[in-house]
């Protein structure tokens, strides 16, 4: 029997898969049992269904994929404990860590802690029924349209642990994972699973080096009302290379802040996948970085609007210097039922010398007709009048360029502090950590060690909580004498379940008899 | 105080003289101004004094107090005591106001070996001044330049002058774009410097600002040189005759 002729198309495409099932012949899942599993089985299916990528596929563009598969990874040079920089170490926060890609109790926190429902990916698949089993693999796998996000599969595959976080309250301590590395060719592969449960709250602190390959997954599930904050500074070690991705889903009024500090490294590609699935919620992507000479840094967002009246933040800064290398692919996309959403996508980076680059793809798709979506992308160096204006007032050249870099940041910083970031003190820490990062690398230049922002709004997270207590007793308290007084049918009702973490309870106590008023169609949105 | 002395100047990517053997001598404690049609090169003056980019000195020479000024980096003339007030202040959107003078002003410090001041006497010296310019605490708040009006630039640059304390001062057509009260406000606040130790290099246009700012010299700068020099009274006949009898006179 004669197969028919192939089109060069599906011949390279059958060529892709025949070579990733001889790559992955070698791979052995890690050893599990139950439901992880049979995820890892399905993750791989989907892999070998998919292919390994490539240099030549669209979405990998600008960065070549083959340095993050090759085997065994490349070494990378252990930077000493000295080099280490705290960066959350002034915040009270819980702490797991997690060496050479292996959770290490010993030096981590105690996992109980009230609102929070802690376990390690390797103990949960033992368990035959776990909450996490409707997530783990499931939103990478939704993530895998449109656009196939291979890397995120072989994750789910290949993951040897990871942290596995049920959010049921308002959780004000950060949990924050530590990733510390002992050999120079450790490789870390770590599938992180949070679930914020309607009207939950956490902050979640990602910082280290981690391993010489990094490959790590955060899939978030945020249910209605919760906010996840999530802030990262990718390890500091210049010769590792990583490769992260982000798959979060939020509900009604759920809140997701995903903030990145990068210092170095030689390849790291952060990818995030985001769908706002509920009305008014909100999705905020930030990132800075810092790069060097053998330096490539890609941020690649897609953001989903599925529902109305949603808001999506991209903001991306990236300083380069000697022939460093930046990336932004960026996708804000509208379907027709998200009107009145509020997207903003911008990416911007200052090119310290003709030999750095900058590679930038944003993209709108827009089916709604009642949108506000703008975007921008420029590429730059130090404005020579900024840089005389500041010397002519006797400030030297490199205290100059240092102002003037960090003025360039600062709209990417301010992303982290804003209505709901709690913890102002996690930006002071992680700007401070960015200047030290710097001045420990050898690679670095002298200007580049100038930039060690000072650092001092502490105080400010402390006023910040204040703050935001007063205002709550304040504000409640005429909102349910209101109640009280005019039964579930007026605006102030709507203003109280608005604001109210108990709010979902109360939606599904009362959506269920409530036909008030009329011209409210969707009774899980409003009354 | 500020000796220069047959300076030649042309720009840097282009064939084209700009200065030609201009000399002028300011002693401390006295105020010169210069005035001249446009395109003589009086803000390109104001440039080569203060160092930047783009200029090339092919001839001659600019000592303050006998130090070589061009061959020291702007930031070194600063802290040498030389201070230019801007014809076109540059807005630099993130950088606070505040952090940007408190850097300037200790960064001179530490240049000539004085002790930094603390961020509480600092305050205390900014409000202070501030208040007689008019500048209220918004505006210090900040970033540098962003979304002010043209006389709040101008006051600003004033503010600068006044926490720096420079020996010697050029203000760049400091009038231009300013509102009679608010030129009023910016020449009080030059004169409230003005000292013994202290020199002015005011450019202008116009000698509405002389009358505020009352020179002791007035130079006429043509072709890029000064062709002729005098007192208070020659900016008078060139804002009633304007340049031309001047320029006849000079060429012959």
């Amino acid at each position: 029997m004669s197969t028919p002729a192939k089109s060069p198309r599906a011949a390279r495409f059958a060529a892709r898969l025949e070579a990733t099932a001889e790559q992955l012949a070698s791979v052995e899942l890690p050893a599990s049992a139950g439901w992880l599993k049979r995820a890892r089985a399905a993750a791989m299916d989907r892999l070998r269904g998919m292919g390994l990528p490539e240099k030549r596929d669209e979405y990998w563009r600008y960065t070549d994929p083959s340095r993050f598969i090759v085997n065994p990874a490349q070494p990378a040079a252990v930077l000493s404990v000295d080099d280490e920089s705290p960066v959350f170490d002034t915040i009270d926060r819980l702490k797991l860590v997690f060496v050479d890609g292996v959770f290490d109790a010993a030096a981590s926190d105690d996992l109980s802690t009230e609102g929070l429902e802690i376990s390690r990916l390797a103990d949960a698949g033992q368990a035959d029924i776990h909450w996490a089993q409707d997530l783990y693999g499931v939103l990478e796998a939704k993530g895998q349209a449109p656009v196939a996000r291979p890397m995120a599969a072989l994750n789910s595959a290949t993951a040897t642990d990871g942290v596995l976080i049920r959010v049921t309250g308002r959780v004000q301590r950060p949990v924050s994972l530590v990733y510390h590395r002992s050999q120079p060719d450790a490789e870390m592969i770590l599938h992180h699973v949070i679930r914020v449960e309607a009207g939950g709250e956490m902050t979640l602190l990602e910082n280290g080096a981690g391993a010489a390959r990094v490959s790590t997954v955060l899939e978030a599930d945020i249910a209605d009302g919760g906010t996840l904050h999530h802030v990262r500074a990718i390890g500091r070690d210049h010769e590792r290379t990583g490769i992260t991705h982000i798959f979060a889903q939020l509900g009604t009024e759920a809140h997701f802040k995903s903030f990145t500090l990068t210092a170095n490294g030689r390849l790291v590609r952060n990818e995030a996948m985001i769908w706002l699935l509920g009305r008014g919620g909100s999705a905020h992507v930030a990132g800075a970085a810092m790069g060097d000479g053998a330096f490539h840094h890609d941020d690649t967002v897609y953001i989903v609007h599925s529902a109305p009246d949603c808001e999506s933040r991209q903001v991306f800064k990236k300083v380069l210097h000697n022939g460093a290398v930046g990336v932004f692919q960026g996708k804000i996309l509208v379907e027709q039922i998200a009107q009145l959403t509020d997207g903003y996508q911008i990416s911007q980076a200052l090119l310290m010398d003709d030999r750095s680059q900058f590679l930038a793809k944003p993209e709108l798709e827009i089916y709604a007709d009642d949108v506000k979506c703008s975007h921008g992308s420029t590429s730059g160096e130090l404005d020579p009048g900024h840089l005389f204006y500041l010397r002519s007032r006797g400030i030297s050249e490199s205290e100059a360029k240092r102002l003037l870099i960090l003025s360039f940041l600062s709209q990417a910083l301010d992303e982290m502090r804003g209505r709901i970031w709690p913890t102002t003190c996690g930006i002071a820490c992680t700007v401070g950590w960015f200047g030290t990062a710097a001045k420990r690398c050898q690679s670095h230049e002298t200007w580049f060690a100038a930039t060690a922002p000072r650092v001092w709004w502490c105080a400010a997270s402390i006023m910040d909580r204040a703050v935001r207590r007063v205002f709550w007793c304040i504000w409640s308290l005429p909102a349910a004498c209101s109640l009280w007084r005019n039964g579930r049918r007026l605006p102030a009702m709507r203003i109280w379940t608005t604001a109210n973490p108990l709010r979902p309870a109360c939606l599904a106590r009362c959506s269920a008899s409530c036909s008030w008023p009329p011209w409210c169609s969707t009774p899980s949105v409003g009354f | 105080m500020l000796n220069i002395n047959n300076l030649h100047v042309k720009l840097e990517n282009e064939d084209k003289a700009i200065l030609k053997g201009l000399s002028l001598d300011i002693e401390a404690g006295s105020v010169h101004a210069i005035m001249g049609p446009n395109g003589s090169g009086k803000s390109t003056l104001s440039y080569v004094l203060s160092g930047r980019d783009g200029y090339e000195v092919t001839q001659g020479t600019a000592t303050l107090d006998g130090e070589d000024l061009l061959d020291l980096d702007p930031e070194e003339r600063a802290a040498a005591g030389l201070f230019l007030a801007f014809q076109y202040p540059v807005e630099i959107p993130g950088v606070g106001n505040m952090t940007f003078l408190r850097t300037a002003v200790n960064a001179q410090r530490k240049a000539r070996g004085e002790a930094e001041l603390s961020a509480g006497e600092f305050l205390k010296i900014v409000r202070a001044k501030a208040k007689d310019l008019k500048i209220d605490a918004d505006m210090l708040k900040r970033p540098v330049n962003v979304g002010f009006s043209g006389g709040e630039k101008k006051r600003n640059e004033i503010l600068q002058m006044a926490m720096l304390e420079p020996r010697m001062c050029i203000l760049d057509e400091t009038d231009s774009g300013l509102d009679v009260d608010a030129m009023k406000l910016v020449s009080d606040g030059v004169n409230a410097l003005r000292s013994e130790g202290r020199s002015f290099l005011v450019i202008t246009h116009y000698q509405r600002l002389l009358d505020h700012i009352k020179p002791d010299f007035v130079h006429i700068l043509a072709g890029g040189r000064i062709i002729k020099t005098g007192g208070p009274e020659l900016a008078v006949e060139v804002e009633t005759n304007g340049y031309a009898d001047i320029l006849a006179e000079a060429a012959l």
